[in-house]
């Protein structure tokens, strides 16, 4: 760690990690109501629930992100943050406005479309806090070098909050309000936020490989722009039974397979850049994460996603388990171990330590990693034979899913794995440092804090 | 491929590329909408009452156990059609106090099966709410759902 303002990052990933936990509790007890369907119904709804863990995921993944930001730019520009002061503020207003919305919630009092639940005075608040992260963000690079990584990135974290300015436009018009919220929540998740994800792993690309930056940057240069190409019109995946017009079919179906390529892009360029590269980084399982998280993203989002895509599957599968199977894996691999590999690899220099506790985490890697690919794969099984009954033999809803028990079983069991996996992570993270280094030659020392 | 490429290539492909495409995306939304409130929805048909109770749907957060035009959570029944199932289109009045009834007599408290929590909702704001299924079940969605079940 070169910088001393880099240290705002840690109590950034310290409330991300502990609101990652909160999320994946209530996961754990959605998961539950599936199984036991009046578990907690007088106390606590289903609705109640899932919005509780949607919104925690949101907001932890972007507090993640702002720390990532506030980790990597003094080393990018050259300089210390702006504002280190401005930058807890912003954590503070960011991780209340959070707090209120979970804590509002339990009382019923909630806004109501999918994953903008937040009541007005708490969308404002992060805005507010958005705005201010942004400025301190954008003035650390004004006065500092500016990189491919740093100008993509807050490129992507701008277009972020400019498109999350949607969230206050609500037509009364139903179709209307549908495809505006597609412009936050699609251009979020394979638009812009594909421009955070690309920048954050080549910035771990070239600390960790020692690959030069003039390679890595042109390929993250093509990388975003293949996000971008496709994602931008791949919107059109969700434009064909809302009400918007026929032509969605072909230009949806067609850009939003392309969109398999950046994510294919970006599995070549993490294992190309591990192999091309000379240095042997000593945090191994910071390299686990990365390396990890291009491959399940190509799966959750790429393979998964294309799985669905086309219009004339998507007319069977639209809205079933098998879009519940593929934004879970989509989620877990290209954000959530995103943000879990960069703290993986910026707490021991924050911690000022070696690497510590390194096989703590990966097997924290593992449980997660596994227990979210099975949970998929229960969630796809029991989609595949819901989208059967329901959407081609015409059998009514409720009925498929009695039969859909013993999935939402094995579902809920890869749930309780997930959360192990979770807890592992945060203690190897924030727990006493132990060094646990593989067994090797001394050299795996140097680096260490580069 | 990516070797006879430089830096500077690749940035100003990635800039341009993605104004063009943004420009595309624009400019076909901006037809959408247009298409969306002359010919997909009716118009006159999104009267007060409908707009009320698209906020009723939206206050108790409907859409986090069911989906809406295959949007939503995946816990409960699809209501996008909900007003076909309940056969409004042969007989409104029927529909509407089947549905009315249903939402009351909410929660079944059966063991093993889903619960829906009771609402505590005026009978203005109910039928403002059926007023809005309605008017949603009419909305061209290309012959979605493939069946009646939603
Ligand atoms: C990291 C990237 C991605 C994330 C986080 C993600 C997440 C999600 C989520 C959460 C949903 C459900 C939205 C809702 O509640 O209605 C969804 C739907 C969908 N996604 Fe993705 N996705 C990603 C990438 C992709 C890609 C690359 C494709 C296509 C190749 C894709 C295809 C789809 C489709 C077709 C749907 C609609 C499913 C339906 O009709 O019900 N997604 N995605
Ligand atoms: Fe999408």
């Amino acid at each position: 760690m070169k910088y001393a303002s880099q240290r705002v990052a840690y109590p950034f990933f310290i409330a991300a990690m502990a609101l990652f936990l909160g999320q994946v509790l209530f996961g754990l007890v959605a998961g539950a109501i599936y199984f036991w369907p009046n578990f907690m119904a007088e106390i606590m709804p289903f609705h109640i629930v899932r919005m509780s863990h949607t919104n925690l995921l949101l907001v932890w993944l972007l507090i993640g992100f702002f720390g990532a930001t506030y980790y990597l730019l003094p080393e990018e520009a050259e300089t210390e943050i702006y504002s280190p002061k401005l930058a807890y503020l912003q954590l503070a207003i960011f991780v209340f406005a959070g707090a209120a919305a979970l804590v509002s919630y339990q009382f019923g009092i909630h806004e109501g479309r999918e994953f903008l639940e937040q009541p007005t005075w708490i969308k404002l608040l992060l805005t507010i806090s958005f705005l201010m992260f942004l400025f301190n963000a954008s003035m650390t690079l004004k006065k500092g070098r500016r990189t491919a990584i740093s100008v993509v990135l807050l490129m992507g974290l701008w277009l972020a909050a400019i498109f999350w300015l949607f969230a206050f436009y609500n037509p009364s018009n139903l179709s209307l309000d549908k495809m505006y919220w597609w412009y936050v929540v699609h251009l979020w998740v394979e638009g812009v936020w594909g421009l955070i994800m690309a920048s954050l792993l080549a910035y771990l690309l070239i600390r960790m490989t020692g690959v030069d930056r003039e390679i890595i940057e042109k390929w993250l240069y093509v990388i975003v722009g293949l996000v971008l190409f496709s994602g931008l019109l791949g919107t059109g995946h969700h434009y064909y039974w809302i009400g918007t017009p026929g032509y969605w079919k072909p230009i949806g179906s067609f850009f939003s397979a392309l969109e398999v390529l950046p994510l294919f892009t970006m599995v070549i360029f993490a294992f190309y850049m591990f192999w091309r590269g000379s240095r042997n980084h000593p945090n191994k399982s910071a390299v686990l994460w990365t390396l990890g998280c291009t491959v399940t993203a190509f799966f959750g989002a790429g393979v998964w996603g294309f799985m669905h895509t086309l219009s004339a599957v998507n007319y069977y599968s639209h809205g079933t388990q098998i879009t519940a199977a593929h934004g879970h894996l989509a989620f877990y691999g290209a954000y959530v171990m995103l943000n879990l590999s960069i703290m993986a690899y910026a707490l021991p220099q924050l911690r000022g330590k070696q690497p510590y506790n390194q096989i703590l985490n990966m097997w924290s890697f593992w449980l997660m990693t596994g227990g979210m690919a099975f949970m998929t794969f229960t969630l796809t099984f029991a989609g595949i034979i819901q989208t059967h009954m329901q959407r081609v033999i015409g059998e009514q809803y409720m009925a498929t899913q009695d039969y859909l028990q013993l999935f939402f079983g094995m579902r809920l069991g890869a749930g309780v794995v997930v959360c192990i996996g979770a807890l592992l992570y945060v203690y190897a993270m924030l727990g006493p440092a132990r060094e646990q280094l593989p067994a090797g030659p001394a050299h795996v020392a140097v680096g260490a804090t580069s | 491929m990516i070797e006879s490429l430089s830096r500077n290539a690749a940035r100003n492909i990635f800039f341009g590329g993605s104004l063009f495409f943004f420009a595309i995306f624009i400019g076909l939304t901006a037809h959408s909408h247009f298409y969306i409130v002359n010919e997909s929805t009716d118009k006159e048909g999104l009267t007060a009452s409908v707009a009320r109770g698209k906020q009723v749907w939206e206050e108790h957060s409907c859409i986090n156990c069911h989906t809406i035009l295959g949007e939503g959570a995946y816990f409960a029944p699809e209501l996008g059609n909900v007003w076909k199932r309940y056969g409004g289109e042969q007989s409104p009045e029927g529909a509407r106090m089947a549905l009315k009834t249903w939402i009351r007599m909410q929660p079944t408290g059966i063991e093993g099966r889903r619960q829906m929590p009771a609402f505590d909702i005026s009978d203005e704001d109910l039928d403002a709410l059926i007023d809005f299924l309605e008017w949603t079940s009419r909305i061209d969605t290309q012959g979605w759902p493939p069946t009646i079940a939603g």
